[in-house]
């Protein structure tokens, strides 16, 4: 287990390999479909600051409220696919060193790993009640009233979040193997061999 | 029953589904986690899921954050209204939500706005089947999102898939929209597969099949068979427990028929993450139990 505090530097983030289990403490930020298509199109000024050598966590959770206090009640990660189109952009715009989600992304995502100095990360699908245990404090939370709980920006302070590194700054993705592994379980599949 | 009875009933069968891993599910994966071999990252993975499940379960908080769509399938005697059932299920629902068993997830397609309390046009769904024998069950499904991105629907036949009008192109659809939902739906799910019906009610149909139990064997003997065929034959793509590899990449596959047009020849497949969450509840006699 290797253990990442944030921010950290792209250096650091290189020396990961594809495989390496990590724990990450720190400050990062949760955003996926509304926020992606805000950071790369619109704006993104209010966050600038919080993304760069930070993570952002495909994630939206229910959250609760107690006063002026929120805590994070489920907390797994969401589809990271869905924000291939963007996410290259985000990690360039924003000095992003590191996007966690599930079911890894694609080529661009990929090469801007390898051109910037990130990281995508793996979280297992699904554990919401695990992981919102290790989000320990919800900091800040931007766009709340105009996009909803799920969508919001929503900045929390995470120590020793579990993730797996699927893909690297060296081209290595995890994804690619099984999704060519199973490819070749299909074709054999189909043909009825 | 009186109103606020039943309303009380729904938030405890809703309760249910978002915060507890039905008994059948965590057999199959209790299951998996023996064939994939104690050390492998296969049934590490698995064994999370499992834990994350028991800790939801005794907080009484969310297995997935994703609390999905609910889907009510009502079967209701004569001493019930309709109108009665879905009111008490809305209040049920907007309470649900209050106390963070849902996430607010109807979201207006027009406007993009959250309602705030899962209530909003065909949100909750129902589906009502009228009884002879009075009183009352309710079977709830919470179908998230990540996972209903990834059903598929074919139309036979297909030419990339060389799918023809037979269960030999069933078989192909059903391989073909597992191996795309890798990545996506949260590995290992259970596969409900409705073959035949119009566009509408054949994706209805694969829903109504996950409401089966994992280990009950299907009524038709020529389903059953593909059935078991296509469990073997899924859990060989080795996409694995989150996608990461292993043995177990489908907890089980369920397929229905429905009468089809002889111009049409529709093969729906909805799929349901491990996270499957799904409850019952039985009213008799102004009593209440769940399953």
């Amino acid at each position: 287990m290797i253990k990442i505090q944030l921010p950290v530097s792209a250096d650091e983030i290189r020396k990961l390999k594809a495989g390496d289990e990590i724990a990450i403490t720190g400050v990062m930020i949760t955003g996926r479909d509304t926020a992606h298509k805000y950071l790369v199109e619109t704006g993104g000024e209010d966050v600038k600051d919080l993304l760069k050598d930070s993570m952002i966590y495909h994630c939206g959770p229910v959250v609760k409220k107690e006063g002026d206090t929120y805590s994070f009640v489920a907390a797994g990660p969401t589809t990271s696919i869905r924000e291939e189109p963007y996410e290259a952009d985000v990690i360039e715009k924003y000095d992003v060193r590191g996007v966690i989600g599930k079911g890894g992304m694609g080529p661009s995502t990929l090469a801007a790993c390898g051109k910037f100095g990130s990281v995508y990360l793996s979280a297992v699908g699904g554990l919401a009640t695990i992981l919102a245990r290790s989000v320990v404090e919800v900091i800040d939370v931007h766009k709340l009233d105009e996009w909803g709980a799920p969508e919001a920006m929503w900045v929390i302070r995470v120590k020793d979040f579990p993730a797996v590194v699927t893909m690297d700054a060296h081209g290595k993705s995890i994804h690619d193997d099984i999704a060519a592994l199973s490819k070749a379980n299909f074709d054999r599949l189909i043909a009825g061999e | 029953m009186g109103h606020e009875k039943l309303s009380d009933s729904f938030l405890e069968l809703i309760r249910r589904a978002s915060t507890t891993l039905p008994p059948d599910v965590e057999k199959a994966m209790s299951q998996a986690i023996e064939l994939e071999g104690e050390g492998a990252s296969a049934a590490s993975s698995l064994a999370l899921m499992l834990e994350n499940a028991r800790q939801a379960s005794e907080g009484s908080t969310p297995i997935c954050q994703d609390t999905g769509a609910l889907l009510f399938f009502v079967e209701c005697g004569p001493d019930y209204r309709q109108k009665e059932i879905e009111e008490a299920a809305r209040a049920a629902t907007i309470a649900a939500t209050e106390k963070y068993y849902l996430r607010p997830n109807a979201v207006d397609s027009v406007t993009g706005k959250n309602s705030g309390n899962n209530l909003g046009e065909a949100f909750p769904y129902f589906h009502f089947d009228q009884r002879d024998e009075p009183g009352l069950r309710v079977r709830l499904m919470l179908k998230g999102g990540g996972s209903e991105n990834v059903g598929a629907q074919y139309k036979l036949p297909d030419g990339r898939l060389k799918a023809g009008r037979d269960l030999e192109g069933v078989r192909r659809c059903v391989i073909d929209a597992v191996f795309n939902a890798q990545g996506k739906g949260c590995a290992p799910g259970v596969i409900g597969v409705g073959v035949g019906g119009d566009r509408g009610t054949s994706y209805l149909g694969s829903k109504e099949q996950l409401l089966r139990d994992l280990g009950d064997t299907n009524p038709d003997a020529t389903l059953a068979e593909l059935e078991t065929q296509l469990f073997t034959e899924l859990n060989q793509l080795g996409i694995g427990p989150s996608g990461f590899g292993g043995k177990t990449t489908v907890l089980g596959v369920k397929i229905g028929k429905l009468h089809r047009l002889p111009a049409c020849f529709f093969v729906s497949v909805t799929y349901v993450c491990w996270a499957y969450r799904k409850a019952a509840m039985t009213v008799e006699g102004g009593e209440v139990t769940y399953d």
